[in-house]
């Protein structure tokens, strides 16, 4: 099973343990919803989620200096790149780029890699030079957010109009 | 008068393919620096249509983003909404009733096989072949009156809900999917004798454009594009969904990677699709279309949900982000053709200009879909 084999090599990344997941209170239950303060910032590390609810397998949250390492190690696995995007969460005043990878064969994984960035000055390394597919969805992350990917040999708005100088999935983004 | 522009035997220059130009089938540029015929690099140029759909995701409810779907891809509409009630359905645990699950099976595939006649005129006619674009909308406009019947639309379907269908099928539309079975398997001889033997088609997609597995990989290319790469990646057959584990159906594989591969793959998913029709019609289980019970605000629990779907074009993906709202709090949409059509400005080094808009023929593009 490759989901087992590349859990063990994503765990090497993270020295310590990861922690409990997070999104204990989010399941039913209609408490006061007022009164529920939301919970902070994941830790990094690497959790699995269940297939059937979340529709992927493994999630590893890391810092942006670690990503070109986890990168290589999906890309020496054989995965293919799905797709690159952004999350807002301004709340917490920090940007989150997630990036999806999945399987050709029979053997199902589904591995999102997500790593958050200060939402002043987001910066993550690019990933084109592991993955030429990379360039146009982070090309379209930074039209959207704003995130800027180090090193990305063409990095001009895809999407948006060339002279844009806004980018709208922001949450605090007026049209 | 103007003189004649003389070129020294070194020299490039640029050429601009669209956006209006009737090869790209829809506002797609292509900036291509030649030398002569051929191609020493091209760039892509995208987003001349691009309305954000994600955008207008997190600023309505899950109910009124039903339609916004539908908009993407004008040829293949159904196979998106699917995805798109498959995640909600899977994120706020909504059982669908398995009659609705058949339909909407049964609903996609016809819809996938329209995609198709549509893609198949449409590249013969590139390749300078008129009749059979006639011939493929004549088999076409039966399934859209089919649907048309049942959904209310042409093109532009609302037909799934979250939960199950809007409308149910009659004993007429069930009476006409049956009688075009045995039509489509008749046009599909028709159509491989007309063109499939043909020596100038042949001669101009054998061989031309390969496409390596390895690149496929790294670029995230899916439907037919994977398939007649040889690599055997159908995401029905992957990552089961709705009701497919119940039909047997094959996925067809090319291994020759070339253009005609990739036109290979396409008529023999008719046939497929053809089979899984015949069977749903035939499985078809009574009983309700939509649950009984059913929250009546769609608010999926906060976290990450993510669902794909195999539509005529690809592995179609989409990734919910909820904070437990009633709107979403992110909704991406990852187009199987987005990806598919990015290999182009790699794949075409090289190659001379006819070839390279053949190429672009095989990829199936729908330039609202790739720019969403």
């Amino acid at each position: 099973m490759i989901c087992e084999k590349l859990k063990l090599t994503l765990q090497t990344l993270f020295p310590e343990p990861t922690s409990a997941p997070l999104e204990a209170q989010s399941v039913g239950d209609d408490q006061d919803k007022k009164t529920i303060t939301p919970p902070p910032p994941r830790p990094d590390g690497l959790l699995e989620r269940e297939y059937s609810v979340h529709g992927y397998h493994l999630d590893a949250q890391i810092a942006p200096a670690q990503l070109l390492v986890a990168v290589s190690m999906l890309d020496d696995a054989d995965f293919f790149i799905e797709s690159i995007t952004g999350v807002d969460w301004i709340k917490d005043n920090q940007l989150e780029v997630v990036y999806d990878f999945s399987r050709y064969d029979f053997d199902l994984c589904r591995v999102v890699i997500r790593t958050r960035v200060d939402r002043k000055s987001p910066v993550v390394p690019t990933i084109t030079e592991i993955y030429p597919g990379a360039n146009w969805h982070e090309r379209e992350t930074h039209d959207f957010f704003g995130i800027k990917f180090d090193g990305h040999p063409h990095l001009i708005p895809l999407l948006l109009p060339e002279d844009a100088d806004f980018h709208p999935l922001l949450k605090d983004f007026k049209a | 008068m103007n003189s004649p522009i003389l070129l020294q035997p070194d020299e490039t220059f640029i050429l601009n393919v669209g956006p209006q130009h009737p090869a790209t089938h829809g506002v797609l540029r292509v900036k291509m620096e030649m030398h002569g015929e051929y191609i020493v690099n091209a760039e892509t140029v995208i987003g001349y249509i691009h309305r954000m759909h994600e955008k207008m995701g997190e600023l309505k409810t899950y109910p009124q983003f039903l339609m916004n779907l539908s908009r993407m891809d004008y040829l293949g509409a159904l196979g998106y909404s699917h995805g798109h009630v498959l995640l909600v359905e899977k994120a706020s645990g909504i059982v669908v009733p398995e009659r609705a699950e058949y339909i909407r099976a049964i609903m996609v595939e016809l819809n996938r096989i329209a995609s198709h006649l549509f893609w198949f005129g449409a590249f013969v006619m590139d390749l300078g072949g008129f009749s059979p674009l006639m011939y493929a909308l004549q088999d076409r406009e039966h399934i859209l009156d089919m649907l048309e019947a049942v959904t209310g639309s042409r093109l532009t379907y609302c037909y799934f809900r979250f939960g199950g269908l809007y409308n149910d099928v009659d004993d007429d539309f069930i009476a006409a999917a049956r009688r075009f079975i045995p039509r489509m398997r008749k046009s599909m001889k028709k159509y491989h004798r007309l063109v499939t033997g043909n020596i100038i088609f042949r001669k101009r997609l054998e061989g031309i454009a390969p496409l390596s597995k390895e690149m496929c990989r790294k670029y995230g290319a899916s439907s037919a594009v994977a398939r007649g790469s040889g690599i055997n990646f159908d995401v029905r057959k992957n990552e089961p969904y709705s009701v497919y584990p119940e039909f047997d159906f094959d996925v067809p594989v090319y291994h020759e990677c070339d253009s005609l591969a990739r036109y290979m793959v396409r008529m023999d998913e008719i046939e497929q699709s053809l089979r899984i029709v015949e069977q749903g019609l035939d499985k078809l289980p009574g009983g309700p279309i939509m649950p009984d019970k059913k929250p009546k605000l769609i608010k999926p629990p906060a976290g990450d949900y993510y669902q794909a779907v195999e539509t005529a074009r690809g592995s179609f993906g989409i990734r919910l982000v909820s904070d437990g709202g009633k709107n979403p709090y992110r909704l991406k949409l990852r187009s199987p053709t987005y990806s598919n059509m990015h290999l182009f400005d790699e794949a075409c080094r090289g190659m001379m200009i006819m070839d390279a808009l053949a190429f672009m023929g095989s990829l199936d593009l729908v330039i609202p879909e790739i720019d969403r």
